[in-house]
């Protein structure tokens, strides 16, 4: 490939000047340090496996050559954290591919102005027409983006209209404050339709075959090679028309699989960036000097023990409530989590003083009062019951799963450690939601509590894996999902949903989970709801 | 000559019943794995009809019988099918990690056998000697050393406190251009490409794997020469050779070592096909992009077709290789025939 030909050459060019095989010993110092300043190397130990979100089972690393790679109508600000790390906006929209957009009087649809000078990645403009291909496609293929879009209230095609070459118009189903930010994620990316349709077939109408394997956006980068298994190089865009050229113009992702070798690899400065880092790693090399690491907790994701109230004694909340009064939390988080991330217990008060989500739950370790609950529940004797964890998860769920048997047995429930395979576990848990007492983890992309409690709440909702049934809450979360937020009735009906989930607790929060990102000689990592890689505002320090 | 054609041609007719046994027994067992790959693969928030249509654009809404003849009649037209887990063709992703593997572990016996065969015809000429005992460390340390913990140490030594390995980053440091494919193998095809530059990339890129593999490897080749030329030099026919005042290397080499080759054939042939399949925690931690981390990834999903492609391929290498290892016997050892079995 020719580009890959230019980028040896540039890295002759760039400092290493004439590679002889005379000074091959040394050429190991060269990655990081001499690829010059816009070459970024990472390394992550996740395998991309398609180039097309929209394909029936791209796995969640490949979503960021969707955010990388195309861009959407609309993006997300960017804020900086108490940290002084750097995080995406929820509260802000900006302009990406749409210069404007406006709803209509009557709130009941959403008209987007592109922006005029908006091109491809190969020079074609931008047109509503690809706009609406491309929403056509995310609701029609089924799968993980049609379910994704839904969330938005984006269900069918006739919802979407090109009014002209640069009008692009959304017909809603209701007014609901999800639309918008749902236009956000990656799934609504833009392809390019005239590309996409010319290698469509008629078994294949949206261009699945070509698309996994060949990008046609109009993102910020491109991809210059993909190696399924083993690497994955973005190169930049120079004439991105949808926000301020990347500094980098080369960003290289390595497939690393073994923690232990990213980690020596970050140490030795071979490499700029480790992605979602281990929390034991990132407890142990923050400090470090040269290396930065950003850990932020994970929005609207808690890891939660949840009892099923399908087995017989969590039907009554008071076993629930004593089982949430027995976790060692606070060595559940150190052991387990290594302390990455934000405690979820030991709340001051049964009743929430604000809608934030997730908060501290009202538990604590407290074995007597426990004991009690059961005792009042009439199983002071005990009884026996399965903890069930995922064998593709034990990093967090074996240690926590043993600290917990251990404080269960101490109030009379003797708990058996049961480990499903991976393959198994979704079927299993949130499927057939068949597991007496589980491990759990769940969140969002959409950063709202009632979009939490419609998936981990509502009886039969995928999510919830307790087989939880409140009336209330079904009635509240109905009412507030599409709820503006500053609706003066969207706070108190929210507080009343937290009060409840914590009273019955069909989930016991143990911590808000982290992502860690280790960096060097780097500047300019946010941190985004997805939880991928976004390459774009990187630069080298 | 012709007849040993005519035998080759027999025992690859032979193999047929097997390889069909494979594909049906690979088939079965890969349903009646737990796991539900339509589950699986639909994604984080999917739902009952999002399944379902997953199920579907899979084909394993379909009863058993009618998924084995499409699987049976992909397989015959060289069609793997496609996995899930890294989205590209079975077919495409063996022909790209099978020569990886390959490399990796021929190269590592190839370190093994240099070292292990005349160490350990040195411990058998001289039992009880420094060598023999030093043979005999060799052997249990490398058998009692797991090959992730080896390869951790090499990698904590030679790379992050000498700094005189390369990155350990796969095949490949990104810095080199993978040389054009013709065999897979980065070593041969550099060379053929006359890139030397590449190829010298390449080889500092396999010693560290490689020699954690061989020291897995070397302790059965070494205990097994040892123990053949012991009994090889223990025979009459030595006895007789020294008594007609052969030289010492004469008998050694000629007499006694051919006849200790066979069983260490034998082993080696164990020894390859093992390693081949079971080098799973090298590859993860050395970041090979081999076969047997794609096998072990795409049973966690179960990832059907992948596994299944899998398994096949490995039937297709023993077949071969067991061919292989019979006609090194007649050519090691001319009173072996063929024909009889």
């Amino acid at each position: 490939m020719t580009n890959e030909t230019s980028r040896r050459g540039f890295l002759k060019g760039a400092g290493a000047t004439v590679l002889g095989t005379s000074v091959l010993p040394f050429l190991k110092v060269l990655p990081a340090a001499a690829a010059g300043s816009d070459v970024i190397v990472a390394v992550t130990g996740q395998t991309i496996n398609s180039l097309d979100i929209h394909r029936t089972g791209t796995n969640r690393p490949s979503y960021q050559v969707a955010v990388n790679v195309y861009d959407r109508l609309v993006s997300f600000g960017t804020k900086t954290l108490e940290d002084g790390s750097l995080s995406y906006d929820y509260s802000v929209i900006e302009p990406e591919v749409a210069e404007s957009w406006e709803f209509t009087d009557d709130g009941m649809a959403i008209v987007f102005k592109l922006r005029p000078e908006g091109k491809f990645q190969d020079g074609s403009p931008i047109t509503a027409q690809d706009v609406k291909w491309s929403f056509d496609r995310a609701v029609s293929v089924g799968g993980f983006p049609t379910v994704q879009m839904k969330a938005g209230s984006l269900e069918k095609p006739e919802q979407f209209e090109a009014v002209d070459d640069l009008t692009f118009k959304i017909n809603l189903l209701r007014k609901s404050k999800l639309t918008l930010p749902d236009l956000a994620v990656p799934v609504p990316m833009i392809i390019n339709s005239k590309v996409a349709l010319e290698h469509a077939t008629e078994e294949d109408p949206w261009a699945m075959e070509y698309l996994h394997k060949t990008p046609a956006g109009s993102g910020a980068f491109k991809v210059a090679s993909w190696k399924a298994g083993e690497q994955l190089v973005y190169e930049r865009n120079d004439n991105w028309t949808s926000g301020p050229v990347p500094e980098v113009k080369r960003v290289i992702l390595r497939e690393v699989p073994s923690p232990a070798t990213r980690r020596a690899l970050l140490e030795r400065g071979d490499v700029n960036m480790s992605f979602n880092m281990p929390n034991k790693d990132a407890k142990e090399l923050s400090g470090t000097e040269d290396i930065t690491i950003a850990t932020t907790p994970i929005e609207n994701a808690i890891y939660c023990l949840c009892p099923n109230l399908s087995f017989e004694p969590f039907k009554d909340k008071r076993v629930r409530q004593a089982i949430a009064w027995s976790v060692p939390y606070e060595e559940v988080f150190q052991t387990a989590a290594y302390g990455r991330g934000a405690p979820m217990w030991g709340g001051p008060s049964a009743t929430p003083a604000d809608i934030a989500w997730p908060q501290k739950f009202p538990y604590s370790t407290d074995l007597d009062k426990a004991k009690a609950l059961l005792e009042e529940a009439g199983y002071g004797e005990g009884f026996e019951v399965p903890l069930s964890i995922s064998l593709s998860q034990t990093d967090w769920m074996e240690p926590a799963a043993l600290l917990i048997q251990e404080n269960l047995a101490k109030i009379g429930i003797k708990a058996t450690i049961e480990k499903i395979p991976g393959a198994n576990w979704r079927t299993a848990s949130l499927v057939e939601k068949r597991l007496p007492l589980h491990l759990e983890t769940f969140g969002g992309w959409l950063n709202y509590p009632c979009y939490y409690f419609f998936w981990a709440y509502l009886e039969g909702h995928l999510f919830n894996s307790s087989n939880y049934r409140n009336e209330e809450i079904e009635t509240l979360t109905g009412e507030t999902l599409h709820m503006p937020v500053d609706d003066p009735d969207y706070a108190p009906k929210i507080k009343r949903m937290i009060e409840i989930a914590w009273d019955e607790v069909p989930r016991i929060a143990l911590w808000q989970p982290a992502l860690n990102v280790g960096t060097r000689e780097i500047d300019g990592y946010e941190y985004w709801f997805h939880r991928q890689l976004d390459v774009r505002g990187l630069k080298k320090s | 000559m012709a007849g040993r054609l005519s035998t080759i041609g027999t025992r690859i007719a032979q193999s047929i019943p097997v390889i069909l046994g494979v594909v049906v027994v690979s088939f079965v067992l890969t349903r009646a794995l737990p796991g539900d790959p339509a589950v699986y693969f639909a994604g984080a928030a999917a739902d009952e009809a999002s399944i379902a249509e997953v199920r579907t654009a899979l084909g394993l809404d379909k009863p058993l019988p009618e998924q084995f003849l499409i699987y049976a009649r992909d397989v015959a037209t060289g069609n793997l099918g496609q996995s899930l887990s890294t989205g590209q063709p079975v077919l495409e992703d063996l022909a790209n990690r099978l020569p990886a593997s390959l490399e990796l572990t021929l190269t590592a016996l190839m370190l093994s056998c240099a070292v292990a065969i005349p160490l350990g015809v040195l411990a058998a000429t001289r039992p009880g000697s420094a060598v023999d005992h030093l043979c005999r460390v060799l052997v249990t340390a490398g058998v009692s050393l797991p090959t992730f913990f080896t390869g951790v140490v090499l990698i904590y030594i030679f790379y992050y406190l000498l700094g005189i390995a390369p990155s350990p980053l796969g095949r490949l440091d990104f810095i080199y251009i993978e040389p054009d494919r013709i065999t897979g193998f980065y070593l041969i095809d550099a060379a053929l490409a006359g890139d030397w530059e590449t190829w010298v990339g390449a080889l500092k890129q396999l010693v560290l794997p490689a020699v954690t593999l061989a020291l897995f490897t070397m302790a059965p080749l070494a205990r097994m020469t040892r123990a053949a030329m012991l009994s090889a030099l223990s025979s009459d026919y030595i006895r007789t050779a020294r008594a007609a005042g052969l030289t010492e290397d004469k008998v050694l080499f000629t007499y006694a070592f051919r006849n200790a080759l066979l069983p260490v054939i034998t082993t080696l042939g164990m020894v390859f096909s093992f390693t081949l399949g079971a080098n799973v925690l090298v590859e993860k931690v050395f970041a090979w992009p081999g076969i047997g981390s794609y096998a072990v990834e795409a049973l966690v999903v179960s990832d059907y077709a992948a596994v299944q492609g899998f398994v096949l391929a490995m039937a297709l290498l023993f077949v071969a290789l067991n061919l292989v290892i019979d006609l090194t016997y007649t050519l090691i050892d001319p009173r072996i025939g063929f024909e009889t079995k």
